[in-house]
């Protein structure tokens, strides 16, 4: 049968009530900066990280937020924790320490564990 | 058979002290390493025995460092320790001399009066008794400093006094008692038999006057006696430990024992030796720009020996250095903090008075392995062979006039030089290390190393203070590290660039890593005074502030960080300078932030004051031209 080069694509619809938020919940009781975030991307733009590969600490924060943690614990180790992003943010945002308890939350979760 | 059964308190606490020290000095000295172990044994001989015999003297008991710092401090301190000391030895000699026979029990000499009430009428006699009271009155003196400063700490020039848990209060009600209460049953004593010297004497005398001083002096024997012996068994659990460990750190360091990466007996010695004196309070810069009063290292200490989750307190730090410099003991308290950072969240054990007295080993949860590499996506690359690498670091790359201001150095120096991390490098490690990070650090070492390596050079250069002290400390490279005001510094003694002289008003801030972390002091203020007219702050050297942007504490927010830069920007440009200089390109980021003043590097300062000089490029086309003005 002809397709005409149409296929369906996969549902990309977001499920909140599927996503696990301990992790996003956990960070923003440690951090409140967190919720300061307006996902201007500055860090991402200066990362000393995402000069060598695709990495982003914008994409992370969302996703962290949403709760589709399964990308973030493949990615988060790939920080260097330079502190550039920090320094840019134009909101203050303690970025470092999101990083570092983000692998902590991983860490003692054991269904996430890195 | 002198005794009397109110010397039992005493006896008991003595031997109990006595027994305990010699069970923890074993324990320590077990849990050392073998190399340790031989260092220690050499130290007990020769020169080093002979420092450590002065070190005791001037510090443990004269506390030199802390009348350098403060001298009603030291004074209080130094009254206690020292007029205590001197009482037990002058007693002891005393006892022996004018007691019944030589070489008596120990309370014999502490309880002296009791026993020999009408000792001390005349001639040498007296005049001992005169010695005694004097140093009585000078441990007294002292004892009201102490108390005073309890309750009101601007009495010896403190800002902040440390908090106290119930076992060190009552064993500092014990302490408090037990000169008092000496003072007093002496005096009755000398007032029933008419004796004494100026002060137990006449106090005596008065007081046998208007009260039955026979029926009152036995009662504060007794009290005398059991806040000796109080003291003695609390003194394990609480700071006071202080006064024991504190012989045996000195040992210890003089025999070249250092705090290394893991918890160990040096670290262990070295949180016991903490006097909570509160130097390190008033020097950190969270509790007077902050107002962040529960991190210092006082309490950092205490926590420790509390067996505390102290994970908070050892992130919450800046590591700046300012209260190792400033510790009177010489605790290393960085790096215990770093041990502490690496160790993650401790359990806590239940809480037992008994533990306190042997404290197990801080129970550390290991790290779940993780199994791949975190950074495999760093390719390895094989730099151009050169002779000096210059490795900007990220901050440098955030600081782009710094970069630029290096390379135009570099290129009028004309040496030979290759830029590691043109495109952006890897980071050094040490953020990470900073976290607590080490293994994932490593890789990062690792990666650098072997670019390093690679490229063949003899010397490093880097901008940035961050980098610097990393590459010294935990890179095994062949290469010599140079921190760029140093490579400056070599440049302009070589003759290597020609600077002008730039007619500015300069201070310069020092930044942690560079001085206090690696003592790189002078260089820069060199290169400084070559350029411009350098003044001085009132904040040098080891006593440099932080800019309040260092990496290394990830709890204070943004807003809290940017209140210490202010109050440093504000006390560094009191006398308004045309320049702050600085050699961190973090350090001038947050300063810019903060201050009208102009903030530079070390490394622009000397770029804008740089002579290009035209006969290296243009060398031929010159002497042509004199060759044709000859002609003419």
């Amino acid at each position: 049968m002809n397709k005409f080069g149409f296929t369906i694509s996969k549902g990309r619809q977001i499920d909140y009530e599927s996503n696990d938020r301990r992790i996003a919940d956990y960070i923003f009781e440690k951090e409140p900066s967190f919720r300061l975030c307006i996902e201007c991307g500055g860090c991402s733009a200066t990362c000393t990280t995402s000069n060598f590969t695709v990495f982003s600490l914008r994409e992370l924060n969302i996703l962290i937020k949403r709760g589709e943690n399964d990308q973030v614990r493949q990615n988060l180790k790939k920080c260097m924790l330079c502190g550039k992003c920090t320094l840019v943010c134009p909101r203050g945002v303690n970025t470092r320490n999101i990083v570092v308890l983000a692998k902590k939350a991983f860490q003692k979760s054991d269904e996430y564990a890195i | 058979m002198q005794f009397d059964p109110f010397v039992i308190p005493f006896n008991i606490g003595l031997y109990f002290i006595l027994i305990y020290v010699v069970a923890r000095s074993v324990i320590w000295f077990r849990d050392l390493s073998r190399p340790d172990k031989l260092r220690l044994q050499r130290g007990f001989f020769g020169i080093p025995f002979a420092l450590s015999l002065k070190e005791i003297f001037m510090e443990s008991l004269i506390h030199r460092k802390i009348l350098k710092t403060n001298l009603r401090l030291g004074y209080m301190h130094m009254s206690l320790a020292f007029g205590w000391f001197l009482l037990i030895l002058f007693g002891t000699i005393e006892a022996d001399i004018f007691g019944a026979k030589h070489l008596n029990a120990p309370y014999k000499a502490i309880f002296f009066r009791f026993f020999n009430p009408d000792h001390g009428r005349m001639g040498f006699e007296a005049a001992y008794g005169f010695l005694m009271d004097l140093i009585l009155v000078f441990i007294l003196s002292g004892l009201l400093l102490a108390v005073t400063k309890r309750f009101y700490s601007k009495i010896v020039g403190m800002k902040k006094t440390t908090r106290l848990k119930l076992t060190d209060r009552i064993a500092l009600t014990s302490l408090w008692l037990i000169f008092p209460s000496r003072l007093l049953a002496e005096s009755f004593t000398c007032g029933v038999y008419g004796t004494g010297s100026f002060l137990t004497g006449s106090l005596g005398a008065w007081l046998a006057a208007f009260l039955p001083a026979q029926q009152m002096a036995y009662p504060f024997w007794w009290l005398y006696s059991i806040s000796l012996g109080t003291f003695f068994i609390l003194l394990p659990v609480t700071r006071y430990m202080h006064i024991p460990t504190e012989l045996f750190l000195i040992f210890m360091r003089n025999a070249g024992i250092k705090t290394g990466d893991k918890a160990g007996t040096y670290s262990e010695v070295q949180t016991y030796s903490c006097s909570s004196c509160g130097i390190c309070i008033d020097a950190c810069q969270l509790n007077f720009s902050a107002g962040i009063t529960n991190i210092q290292s006082a309490y950092f200490m205490k926590a420790i020996r509390n067996n505390d989750d102290v994970s908070e307190i050892a992130d919450n730090c800046l590591m700046c250095g300012r209260c190792d410099q400033k510790c009177p003991v010489g605790i290393e308290l960085s790096p215990i903090r770093m041990i502490q950072r690496r160790g993650g969240e401790a359990e806590n054990d239940i809480r037992n008075i008994y533990k306190g007295y042997f404290r197990s080993r801080q129970t550390i949860i290991s790290e779940k392995a993780i199994a791949s590499s975190n950074y495999n996506f760093l390719q390895e690359t094989v730099p151009e062979k050169t002779d000096i690498l210059y490795f900007a670091g990220c901050m440098t790359h955030l600081t782009p006039s710094i970069k630029n201001s290096m390379i135009k150095i570099l290129d009028a120096s004309g040496v030979k030089y290759s830029f590691i991390d043109k495109q952006g490098g890897a980071c050094c490690g040490r953020p990470l290390m900073l976290a607590g990070q080490d293994k994932e650090a490593r890789e990062l070492i690792n990666y650098n190393s072997q670019m390093i390596w690679k490229s063949g050079a003899h010397t490093l250069v880097t901008s940035c203070p961050i980098c610097y002290k990393v590459f010294k400390e935990s890179y095994y490279l062949d290469v010599e590290v140079l921190h760029h005001t140093q490579f400056i510094k070599m440049l302009i003694d070589d003759g290597s660039v020609k600077l002008n002289f730039l007619h500015k008003k300069v201070v310069y801030h020092s930044p942690c890593d560079l001085g206090r972390g690696s003592g790189v002091y002078d260089e820069p203020k060199d290169v400084l005074k070559h350029v411009s007219r350098l003044e001085r702050s009132n904040f040098e050297d080891g006593n440099s502030l932080c800019c309040g942007g260092s990496l290394a504490n990830m709890k204070i927010s943004s807003q809290t960080k940017k209140k210490i830069a202010l109050d440093a920007a504000i006390e560094l440009t009191k006398n308004s300078p045309d320049i702050l200089a600085t050699a961190c390109p973090l350090c001038k980021k947050t300063f810019s932030a903060v201050t009208e003043t102009r903030v530079a590097d070390i490394s622009e300062i000397v770029a804008e004051a740089l002579i290009m000089n035209p006969l290296k490029k243009n060398s031929g086309s010159n002497i042509s031209s004199i060759k044709e003005l000859a002609n003419i």
